[in-house]
């Protein structure tokens, strides 16, 4: 049988009460499921709020994820983002520290090309802001260790959202 | 008026009309228990380990449908429940458990008696929570019996701190409540069910798997039309033991790892597989990839999350299995599978199940023929181990017989206290446990509430001075290598002991003495004409003292479960 493991994402509306959080993480370790990413917000309902979740999983194990997350009090919808056209962004903070001011340009260069924001500075490090996709975010983490000496990494996990224009 | 939350807690449990809370006391809990006093409606029954307690409240279920409710309070007395909490989980027993909390302005300090009893079982309850707030008290409580209940039952945890115990707020209880994110399954597919009926209506070779789903949704009888109206064989797992009787011409047999031999190897040879109520545990299925090889699987389950878990679905139905059944009973008609059946016949005949009997020793078969032949009607609740699985092989599961016992978490120490809640919920009913030496001693204690409650339970304990379903893998797999399972073993013991001599020590404890401590009336049967009388006497006993009687069967240690399969081979491949 074809596994078919791959990345795949949830956005989960919840009850917005105490516990639910660790409830939801919960359910991923207690039953050996792959979560890569969890992010948590509120709604424009100060009752509701909205998780993001990507997991690796093969079809069969993620199918029984979603309907886990469903069998929960706390969860009021579960919506699978796999197939369905979306935004998504990820917050990540670069600190680059010990360069000089020829690798300082480097840096730029970078955050020109990917068009992140340089937010802080000082003499020998510069922090950037960056919000791409989290493949993205993958990718500049790879040319950034290449690229410098020592780099520091934050990444905040991924936000989705639908597009506008799912049919 | 405004009320306290203890008022509304007393208030609560009669609106949800509540007869029998099983409880045990403690400091986060007395506000409640005061205002119990008050309340001459509810009989409080006291355990006297929170974990009989609970199995207590399972047994009540179990025997009446209605939800168990169970009131025990914070720290220890929380976390002793956790246990048969996951028993009722795993065997979808509908309970309430309520357990007292430090006030919440010292959640968090490592208070006295303080845990997140929350925290700790959110992987096994259908729904707990914390009560916050004083006005949530009463719709949480609705919810719990509301939650517990319905859908796929299980077991529900409301954690009330003190400080919402006492403070004041709406009386009110609600009648009904809507929770956005828990909608049970009413009505069913027609669309998927006639899928299904037509895939079984053309098999040629169909088998019907029957589960706990149809002894707790009360479909004994549809399903026993059904099967008639179509001629279809039928096994059951452990907890479905009973869908249909077990002398029906058209029931088989058990499956599984101690299954029969007909119904494993039929199973292994049927081409559509129509099972309903059941979650295809790894002890029903064996190897998953040899498990039914040839057949299509159609699956009803009420749970849409047991569908498509462990094996692969053809024809999922999401509905309760009565529904379903009745509604397919418009379409039943004959199949003409005259050759399968034969063929399934002949499978009984050339291994049927028997157990053999030694000429020295009683036989566990023996004793269970007792049970069929001495109790016409009356529920049997066992405790986990080779006594559970000869109970399952062998009782007479006939319209008056009920069988109560713990099959998903497998639970040792569930026997006694489950037929305890068991009689004290139906105290004109017979009640017999059927308990190995072993899980005896692990709930031992509840024979003080059996006695203190006139919980008249007949309890037949099966010793064989071994923890047997341990022994027995040992005997066969590990080179008789007897690792503490030995209940005889005493330091200056052998260290390569490979079983009994008369050179062992006696066994503790004395059953009979022990009994008589209680004042509770114990015999010890070590002979096959002593069988039937024994049972004759306890039931005299029982009816006229209302106290509990106790039989010691002495079995030979070296008994074994048979058939059995090996764990991970497939279920054709058995040890007969």
């Amino acid at each position: 049988m074809d596994r078919n493991v791959t990345d795949r994402w949830i956005a989960l509306y919840v009850e917005n009460e105490v516990g639910v959080l660790a409830m939801v993480s919960g359910l991923f370790s207690g039953k050996s499921y792959n979560l890569r990413s969890l992010t948590v917000g509120t709604t424009e309902r100060d009752d509701i709020s909205r998780m993001t979740i990507e997991v690796e999983s093969d079809d069969i194990t993620f199918e029984q994820i979603k309907k886990q997350l469903n069998t929960m009090v706390e969860v009021i919808k579960v919506i699978d983002l796999t197939e369905v056209k979306m935004h998504m962004n990820e917050i990540m903070y670069a600190v680059i520290p010990g360069i000089d001011t020829e690798k300082k340009s480097e840096v730029f260069r970078i955050a020109q090309v990917f068009h992140l924001k340089p937010i802080d500075i000082d003499e020998h490090t510069v922090m950037l802001l960056s919000s791409l996709a989290p493949d993205k975010n993958d990718d500049l983490v790879k040319l950034l260790k290449r690229t410098f000496h020592r780099i520091e990494i934050t990444r905040g996990g991924a936000v989705a959202v639908e597009s506008l224009n799912n049919k | 008026m405004d009320i306290t939350g203890r008022k509304l807690f007393v208030r609560a449990l009669q609106e949800e009309g509540v007869d029998t809370l099983f409880a045990y006391p403690g400091g986060m809990i007395n506000e409640l228990t005061d205002e119990l006093y008050k309340a001459d409606s509810i009989r409080v029954v006291l355990g006297r380990h929170e974990q009989g307690v609970v199995h207590e409240a399972e047994g009540y279920s179990r025997e009446t449908g209605r939800t168990g409710v169970v009131l025990v309070t914070s720290g220890p007395g929380a976390t002793n429940t956790i246990t048969a909490i996951a028993d009722a989980h795993y065997d979808s027993i509908p309970l309430v458990v309520f357990t007292g909390q430090v006030p919440q302005n010292l959640i968090g300090n490592d208070a006295f008696q303080e845990v997140d009893i929350v925290g700790m079982t959110h992987s096994v309850v259908k729904y707990g929570v914390t009560v916050r707030n004083r006005d949530d008290l009463g719709r949480i409580i609705k919810m719990a019996f509301f939650i517990a209940s319905t859908g796929r039952p299980g077991p529900v945890l409301i954690d009330i701190p003190k400080d919402i115990q006492i403070q004041s707020g709406s009386s009110e209880y609600p009648d009904t409540v809507d929770i956005r994110g828990y909608k049970p399954i009413s009505g069913v597919h027609i669309g998927q069910l006639k899928k299904a009926y037509k895939l079984l209506s053309q098999a040629e070779r169909p088998m019907i798997l029957a589960g706990g789903g149809i002894n707790i949704g009360h479909a004994n009888e549809a399903l026993t039309e059904f099967v008639h109206k179509m001629g279809l064989p039928v096994v059951t797992t452990i907890m479905g033991r009973g869908a249909i009787p077990t002398d029906d011409p058209y029931f088989i047999g058990n499956l599984g790892l101690h299954g029969s031999f007909a119904s494993n190897k039929a199973v292994s040879e049927c081409d559509v597989l129509f099972s309903i109520g059941t979650r295809f545990n790894d002890r029903i299925t064996g190897d998953l990839n040899e498990f039914a090889p040839h057949a299509k699987i159609i699956h009803v389950d009420i749970d849409t999350s047991s569908i498509s878990r462990n094996v692969v679905v053809d024809v999922p139905v999401v509905s309760d299995a009565i529904t379903a059944l009745v509604k397919m009973m418009e379409w039943a008609k004959p199949l003409k599978i005259q050759s399968w059946i034969e063929e399934i016949n002949n499978l009984k005949s050339e291994y049927p199940l028997e157990m053999k009997k030694k000429k020295e020793t009683l036989c566990p078969e023996t004793i269970i023929d007792g049970i069929n032949t001495c109790f016409k009607e009356a529920t049997v609740v066992t405790d986990v181990g080779q006594h559970q699985m000869w109970t399952s092989q062998f009782l007479a599961m006939r319209k008056g017989t009920k069988l109560i016992t713990s099959g998903g978490l497998g639970t040792m120490g569930f026997g006694l206290p489950a037929a305890i809640g068991a009689k004290i919920a139906d105290p004109d009913r017979c009640v017999i446990c059927i308990t190995g030496d072993g899980g005896m001693q692990m709930n031992m204690q509840e024979m003080a509430t059996a006695v203190t409650n006139n919980a008249a339970v007949i309890i037949c304990i099966f010793n064989n001075q071994y923890l047997g379903m341990v022994r027995q893998q040992q005997q066969l797999f590990y080179g008789k290598r007897y690792e503490i399972t030995c209940l005889r073993r005493r330091t200056g013991c052998s260290p390569d002991c490979k079983g009994p001599s008369d050179a062992c020590p006696p066994y503790v404890p004395d059953y009979v003495k022990w009994a008589d401590s209680y004042g509770v009336s114990a015999v010890r049967v070590e002979s096959e004409e002593a069988i039937i009388p024994t049972f004759e006497q306890a039931e005299k006993v029982t009816k006229a003292k209302k106290i509990p009687f106790l039989i010691e069967f002495m079995i030979s240690s070296d008994e074994l479960v048979l058939p059995m399969v090996k764990n991970g081979s497939p279920i054709s491949d058995m040890i007969l």
